[in-house]
């Protein structure tokens, strides 16, 4: 029942932004929906196979901002062969066909081809942003094209992406009366790139604020750059290799004084030894420092410049930085909100960081939510501790380089361990587990976190009853990814419709057979159950009863998709 | 040394709980059938079906169990997978572990980091110049000593002769010809023993046998490799970081195979 216009309405949704209240507001009723999607500027799609793109396009006109993603998680790590899927073609071909007014296209484990940025290119008049992260299958021919084509380009940002570099020149294939860049970032190139170009082109873009360069660009063509650019608030670094007595680094040190707006630093992909002290200058405004790209520096070196981030709220870093690293860090960053330990050694045996560091961080940082700790050993005891002193996580990720190995002091399972985090941070919406696990984690899991929408898992488990655990228990779960462990058709069929309410399930070297598969996706046409191997072909799978090695379903209103490579059987 | 030990007591203790399979005189593997029907399995499980080959498929995923669930004794309901790679692990534990234990087995995936952070190690610290000059530069500039390919896996598929599933072996995980040429025995026993049993009746009658004299020729199997040149060779010719460098896939072929063909240039490579 509407006592007002629809103006009126308008007017009110316009400050409805979240996705979810907005996907909340279209339900109310007819009219609303109507008056919803005609106003919707900002589409999030979490699963690019769970809607067509024509579907998308007709539903929502006045679109200018899209966000896809394409590939299950664990692409990320190498689980998801070559050719899987995941191509945004079909999205920009739907969207320049249509009338969309397109500005905006941000995309995360996408297959983009240089078609499609050159399409992309030359559809959307006011094409604004591109954002690319783990994405694949473009060269730099597709970049030249959006830097020649997108005349109000303001935002090209690649963040760890496969782009094969064909030696061609595009960062001076932005016109000369291109000026609107706010953000570039190209950390992630691998080739050279035309230092007089972008020197020029940052000298005219008077708006930009954040630059990320790659390794090609010197020193000397850093501080030029710096010195064209004083506004600048976050940096990227991609060389920082030089000759301390230079005069290169002497001019630098001085240009970096003049740079107090930078609050966010990072890259430092090639280093010179102690030469980070030229940063201590910036380092008092800095609220956010990213290391992790950094494994030239020494763990004594991030010492000495993390003393002085007394701001910082977010912490990339390699675990080269210690156990005592990490308790500097406490002492010196009470605002630390976002932790990252990478590490440096995947496939090595020295034990950088252990329990201890975190224990030490969770008694320094109580504002800390966001959490990605590779460490060596971890203990009952310290999880225990750091659910007590940081019950505000909303991500706690921890990954034990030794994927199953107990608490080191008691030999016990890491349950009760991860149970006190799940039980104290009641806010927890992303876990990931890691270290010996029994069934009882997930009774646990299934208890007590209410709110988790994320759960990451290997190598754990005893039996069905852990899956169903979580299952039953998470209401709010949306991504479930499991690998490696012993959950088998029960777990599966138990509850299938709780499957409706996620986005996706993915399971692989588990105990799941094609039988089970197929009885699923029988039962449940509204979800896509895709089977593959390791660049197996998809008749391999022939007896009901054999083991599936990798099984990824999602819910979708699309329909089994046509561009499956032939090793995927979806049922 | 100790935890082999505590090993043996618990598995002594538990031996009616836990599923084991592994050569005889070390534990009678006959027990596995009546350790099923004691079990508390909550599910309907298929001991016999899981046991054929389409099931090995799943087998090597499971190394990285091993080294963590050795002591506890919250093992008992673990699924026969595990436990088999666990006990297998255990027959090897008795008998040469020093490298398994050191040597973490390659499993795909695991960290679970980006590609792009596993090349850093070996990129960094280096100015974009010839390859051959980055270790150099590196020892000049940073002064120490070269920084291991330790974050980079280097993946070569591995076709066994009479296996229709092929592996891959990361060559980065391991230092010698010698430790490449266990971990292959590890690799393919398993699945050599399930075409066997598949072709035979049904049931495990067959013990696993080691695969050994890869190296040199005496043993029942060869490894040989195709390096960069596409040129069959003999693994074990030339020094480790070399045969590294330029070895582009692997295979075990059956020794009285290798006279059947020429070991030598691209026109007589045998299709794959």
């Amino acid at each position: 029942m509407n006592y007002f216009p629809d103006e009126v309405i308008e007017h009110v949704f316009d400050y409805v932004v979240s996705h979810s209240d907005r996907n909340s507001l279209s339900l109310v009723c007819k009219s609303w929906y109507r008056i919803e999607r005609f106003t919707r500027q900002r589409v999030f799609i979490g699963n690019c196979y769970s809607i067509s793109p024509e579907r998308l396009v007709e539903r929502f006109p006045d679109l200018k901002s899209l966000t896809l993603k394409g590939k299950p998680h664990f692409a990320d790590f190498s689980l998801v062969p070559h050719g899987w899927g995941g191509f945004v073609y079909p999205w920009i071909e739907a969207l320049a066909k249509s009338k969309v007014g397109l500005e905006e296209l941000r995309l995360k484990r996408m297959v983009v081809s240089d078609e499609s940025l050159e399409l992309l290119s030359r559809s959307f008049m006011n094409f604004k942003s591109l954002v690319l992260v783990s994405c694949e299958g473009f060269t730099t021919d597709g970049l030249a094209a959006v830097a020649a084509n997108c005349r109000s380009l303001r935002e090209l940002d690649l963040q760890e992406n496969e782009v094969e570099d064909h030696k061609g020149q595009w960062l001076s294939c932005f016109p000369e009366n291109c000026t609107s860049l706010v953000s570039l970032n190209f950390a992630c190139l691998k080739g050279e790139i035309n230092i007089g170009a972008l020197e020029r082109l940052v000298a005219r873009s008077p708006n930009l604020k954040s630059l990320r360069l790659n390794r090609s660009v010197p020193v000397d063509a850093l501080q030029r750059i710096l010195m064209r650019a004083p506004q600048l608030m976050d940096l990227g670094i991609g060389s920082f290799f030089h000759d301390l007595n230079s005069d290169a680094y002497a001019k630098l040190r001085t240009t970096i004084l003049k740079c107090t707006s930078i609050t966010s630093l990072s890259g430092f992909l090639e280093v010179a030894p102690f030469s980070l002290a030229a940063m201590y200058p910036i380092c008092q405004n800095l609220t956010s420092l990213n290391l992790s790209y950094a494994a030239g520096i020494q763990g004594s070196e991030l010492i000495k410049l993390i003393r002085h981030c007394g701001k910082l709220q977010r912490l990339w870093i390699m675990d080269c930085i210690g156990d005592k690293g990490l308790g500097v860090v406490a002492t010196a960053c009470k605002d630390l909100q976002e932790l990252r330990v990478f590490p440096s050694a995947p496939f090595g045996n020295q034990g950088a960081v252990t329990e201890k560091g975190l224990v030490a961080i969770s008694m320094g940082c109580r504002k800390l939510h966001s959490l990605l700790y590779f460490c060596h050993q971890m203990t009952n005891a310290a999880l225990i501790t750091v659910a007590k002193n940081c019950p505000n996580f909303i991500r706690f990720r921890l990954c034990i380089l030794d994927a199953t190995k107990p608490d080191p002091d008691t030999m016990q399972p890491l349950d009760e361990g991860f149970g006190a985090i799940v039980q104290s941070c009641k806010q927890l919406r992303r876990l990931s587990l890691s270290g010996q696990l029994t069934d009882q984690v997930f009774l646990y899991i299934g208890m007590y976190a209410e709110q988790l929408e994320m759960l990451s898992i290997a190598f754990a488990g005893e039996t069905d009853k852990g899956m169903l655990y979580v299952l039953n228990g998470c209401k709010k779960l949306r991504k479930l990814e499991i690998r490696d462990c012993p959950f088998g058709d029960t777990a599966l069929l138990t509850d299938i419709g709780k499957y409706e309410t996620m986005r996706s399930l993915w399971m692989s070297s588990c105990e799941v057979t094609v039988g089970a598969c197929k009885t699923l996706a029988k039962k449940m046409p509204s979800l896509n159950v895709e089977i593959f191997g390791e660049g197996e072909q998809a008749d391999c799978y022939v007896e009901d009863g054999q083991r599936v090695e990798k099984m990824y379903l999602y819910r979708t209103v699309a329909g089994k998709r046509e561009d499956a490579p032939e090793y995927v059987w979806t049922l | 040394m100790n935890e082999m030990t505590r090993n043996e007591r618990e598995s002594s203790e538990e031996r009616k709980l836990e599923l084991r399979l592994a050569p005889p005189g070390v534990e009678n593997w006959f027990n596995t059938s009546n350790n099923n029907k004691q079990r508390a399995y909550d599910y309907d499980y298929d001991y016999e079906s899981k046991l054929s080959l389409g099931n090995f498929l799943h087998f090597p995923s499971n190394k990285a169990i091993v080294k963590g669930k050795e002591s506890s004794s919250s093992q008992t309901c673990c699924p026969k997978s595990v436990e088999l790679q666990n006990g297998d692990n255990k027959v090897t534990a008795v008998s040469n572990t020093s490298q398994k234990r050191t040597a973490p087995g390659p499993v795909v995936g695991w960290p679970p980091i980006r590609s792009f952070r596993k090349n850093l190690a070996t990129s960094s610290n280096s100015k974009p110049s010839p390859p051959e000059s980055h270790t150099q530069q590196h020892n000049k500039v940073a002064g120490k000593k070269p920084i291991d390919n330790f974050g980079k896996g280097l993946f070569v598929k591995i076709n066994m002769d009479g296996v229709p599933i092929g592996r891959k072996v990361d060559l980065n995980a391991y230092d010698s010809y010698q430790n490449l040429s266990s971990a292959v025995d590890e690799l393919f026993r398993g699945l050599l023993k399930a075409q066997r049993d598949s072709s035979s009746c049904r049931g495990n009658k067959e013990e696993e046998k080691v695969i050994s004299g890869l190296l040199d020729g005496s043993g029942e199997y060869t490894l040989v490799y195709e390096d960069n040149e596409g040129d069959r060779m003999l693994v074990g010719d030339v020094p480790w970081h070399m045969f590294v460098s330029t070895v582009k896939r692997l295979r075990v072929l059956k020794s009285t195979e290798l006279s059947a063909f020429t070991l030598g240039t691209k026109q007589d490579k045998i299709p794959t």
